[in-house]
């Protein structure tokens, strides 16, 4: 039996929702899941049906796709429009539409160079292969994938591999955290408890995230993404809650260090520089992604091909992935949700992704 | 001869004579497309007859388990079975792009000869146009098949019936993601393979043992879930299928994690589905797994009475969800 098998296992998955509602003794619970991956998985396993209906889960700001802003899906139009531009690009970017609604899968047909690549690496295989253009590569995603990208620029200077650039949007998971906890406009979401992000802990370990515990008094805990670790993680929080013993806690050691990965954080460290991001939905949060260091001016596409973001109002008015993204609301509360938000004509990025939170409840529940 | 096909090759002159002779009528050798008439004579087709055409264009044209050529020749294939008819026939239509390796073309001819063989049917007609370098990527095959339909009334879409057992002549996902691990070059894929197969000798059987079947589909393009679901909106019915029973390789169930991909909704070209009376589920599913291409079939659902035209998925944990259509491409996910 592998460890997936035995983490679906009917049995313990039972023994496990019992022990949750032991712990939850009549309470609710309402706990936001960070990561997109997640919030996957709770649907596809079946877990969304299953759960005591006094819980309700948030999907949070951890899907890359998700929090991409316009600003940073304008730039990325406006570098695949020029010449001798090509762009690497994950997979799942091609269909985040700009205010506009333009994509890049627009772009392509309209002539654009973007290749679908599935590592950082296989940019500087694509730049090996067409030295008479520049290859970018848009850095999405989270402390889970920059410390790749960091190798990737690293190799690239060891190569000595001059067409390829990074245009670093990295977003980073503890300060968006403390953004959706800190926001004062009296529309908070009540969030009582974290289940934290497993792949990017395996970075960061669980230092970053004692704030929630030692300043918000409120649980926070690493799990997996298998019914049973989720089931694990939930059953640690509501007894946390019980207890009134608030504390961030590992219920993913398999693959989670305490301690992180140091060497991954030393990578990262050596290329980037932690500067203020835009957040889709959230807006500005300061010191909450990742730029290319200086020293690497030669590889950071907004040096080198004077990339802007210019950060303008958000464009579709009804659109409420900020909303949901900040755990306010959950997607079928927004007014576009399966009507003029689908996605096959998604309005916001959180209908893009497959592991948006309004793909997920579009795709796997009955609405 | 050359090495490279020219544009000449295309003129109707001697150049397209001497392709023909030497790479289409020496592999799909059959006296019916040896007499170069401007259409195939045929006197063995039965009304009611199944006719079906489609398109072939895949990068890359070879890949673990087949290539263009056997795809071309197996999807026609399952597509006349699919209406419970016996194929007899093929047409073939190629565009190919000046420059094409004469080695290349010839190989994908001989996959193709092989892939007839084994249907047993016969290429009958065909054409060959060559478009300038740039006009098409390499290689396009078209081809259309006939066939008597052997079975009344005839299996489709419209006719799953509540109650029906649903059944699948295999594990899913395996063409999808072999085709997604060629064309990207991913290592960790190097242990899964096409089933690209010709069913119509198994779809025989199947009706031998069990009789007429409701329904017959091979979920090719959007996998189980549109194959499904389609079948759903078109029958009026719903249909509740066991996660557990649904076979797919733990390879692909792998691979289809680390991409965020689900292998339901992957393509498949050696699959068919078969909705039938559940008294008769037993005896086509001996027929499958006496078949080389049915080793691994299963019983997956039944068809429920829910006029939501839905697909539900009960998990192996117990818990419930929806197998929704599919809205376009799955592409990999970032993280």
């Amino acid at each position: 039996m592998t460890f997936e098998t035995a983490l679906h296992d009917p049995k313990l998955c039972r023994v496990l929702l019992a022990r949750l509602t032991r712990a939850l003794d009549g309470r609710s619970m309402r706990f936001m899941e960070v990561c997109g991956t997640h919030t996957v998985s709770i649907f596809q396993s079946g877990l969304h049906s299953l759960l005591p209906a006094s819980i309700t889960h948030l999907s949070g700001p951890g899907c890359p796709v998700c929090v991409t802003h316009d600003a940073d899906v304008a730039a990325f139009l406006e570098l695949a429009g020029r010449e001798k531009i090509v762009l690497a690009t994950f997979g799942d970017m091609l269909r985040v539409p700009s205010p506009s609604g333009q994509t890049l899968k627009h772009a392509e047909s309209a002539g654009a160079r973007v290749e679908i690549i599935y590592s950082p690496l296989e940019a500087l295989t694509l730049a090996i292969s067409n030295p008479d253009n520049v290859i970018v590569f848009p850095g999405i995603g989270f402390e889970t994938t920059a410390p790749a990208v960091a190798a990737t620029l690293l190799t690239a200077r060891q190569k000595k591999i001059k067409n390829f650039c990074v245009f670093s949007l990295h977003k980073l998971v503890p300060p968006a955290l403390r953004a959706l906890l800190d926001e004062e406009d009296g529309k908070a979401a009540n969030i009582e408890a974290f289940l934290l992000p497993g792949h990017v802990s395996t970075i960061l370990g669980l230092a970053p995230y004692a704030f929630l515990a030692d300043k918000h008094r409120i649980p926070g805990v690493v799990g997996g993404f298998e019914p049973a670790d989720i089931l694990l993680a939930l059953c640690r929080m509501a007894e946390q809650l019980r207890d009134n013993a608030p504390a961030v806690v590992n219920a993913y050691p398999r693959a989670v260090n305490d301690a992180g990965n140091p060497k991954a954080r030393a990578l990262m460290e050596e290329v980037f520089i932690t500067t203020d991001a835009l957040w889709r939905g959230i807006g500005r949060i300061e010191q909450s992604g990742l730029a290319v260091r200086p020293e690497y001016a030669d590889m950071d596409a907004a040096v080198r091909l004077g990339v802007r973001l210019v950060e303008t109002p958000q464009q579709q008015p009804d659109c409420c992935c900020g909303d949901v993204l900040k755990g306010r609301i959950i997607p079928t509360a927004c007014p576009l949700f399966g009507e003029k938000c689908t996605p096959a004509v998604p309005v916001g990025p959180c209908m893009v992704s497959t592991e948006g939170s309004c793909a997920a409840y579009y795709k796997y529940s009955e609405h | 001869m050359d090495t490279c096909l020219l544009l000449d090759a295309g003129s109707g002159g001697l150049a397209s004579q001497r392709l023909t002779a030497q790479c289409f009528l020496r592999h799909f050798a059959n006296p019916l497309l040896a007499r170069l008439d401007d259409a195939a004579l045929l006197h063995d087709v039965q009304a009611p007859i199944a006719m079906s055409t489609d398109s072939y264009t895949v990068t890359p044209l070879f890949f673990p388990g087949g290539s263009i050529g056997t795809l071309a020749v197996h999807g026609t294939v399952n597509d006349v079975s699919m209406l419970g008819a016996r194929p007899q026939y093929i047409s073939c239509g190629f565009i190919l792009e000046e420059g094409l390796s004469l080695e290349l073309l010839e190989s994908i001819v001989q996959d193709m000869a092989g892939a007839a063989k084994e249907a047993g049917v016969l290429i009958v007609t065909g054409d060959t146009k060559v478009v300038p370098r740039g006009a098409c990527d390499k290689i396009f095959i078209n081809t259309t098949g006939i066939g008597s339909i052997f079975v009344e009334p005839a299996p489709s879409g419209h006719n799953a019936r509540v109650g029906d057992a649903v059944l699948v002549s295999g594990a899913l996902g395996d063409h999808g993601l072999t085709i997604m691990g060629s064309r990207e070059h991913l290592s960790f894929l190097s242990d899964v393979t096409s089933d690209s197969a010709p069913l119509n000798h198994m779809i025989a059987e199947i009706i031998n043992a069990a009789g007429p079947v409701h329904v017959l589909r091979d979920p090719t393009r959007g996998g189980l879930a549109a194959t499904l679901n389609e079948i759903s909106e078109q029958s009026g019915v719903s249909m509740l299928l066991e996660e557990e029973a649904i076979p797919v390789h733990e390879s692909v169930k792998s691979g289809c994690s680390f991409l965020g991909l689900d292998p339901l909704y992957l393509a498949n070209e050696g699959k068919c589905i078969c909705i039938l009376p559940e008294n008769r589920a037993e005896d086509a599913l001996a027929a499958m797994r006496a078949s080389p291409y049915g080793v691994e079939a299963a019983r997956i659902g039944t068809v429920v009475g829910d006029k939501a035209c839905r697909v539900t998925l009960q998990t192996r944990i117990g818990g419930r969800r929806i197998l929704s259509m599919p809205e376009g491409v799955p592409l990999p996910r970032i993280c």
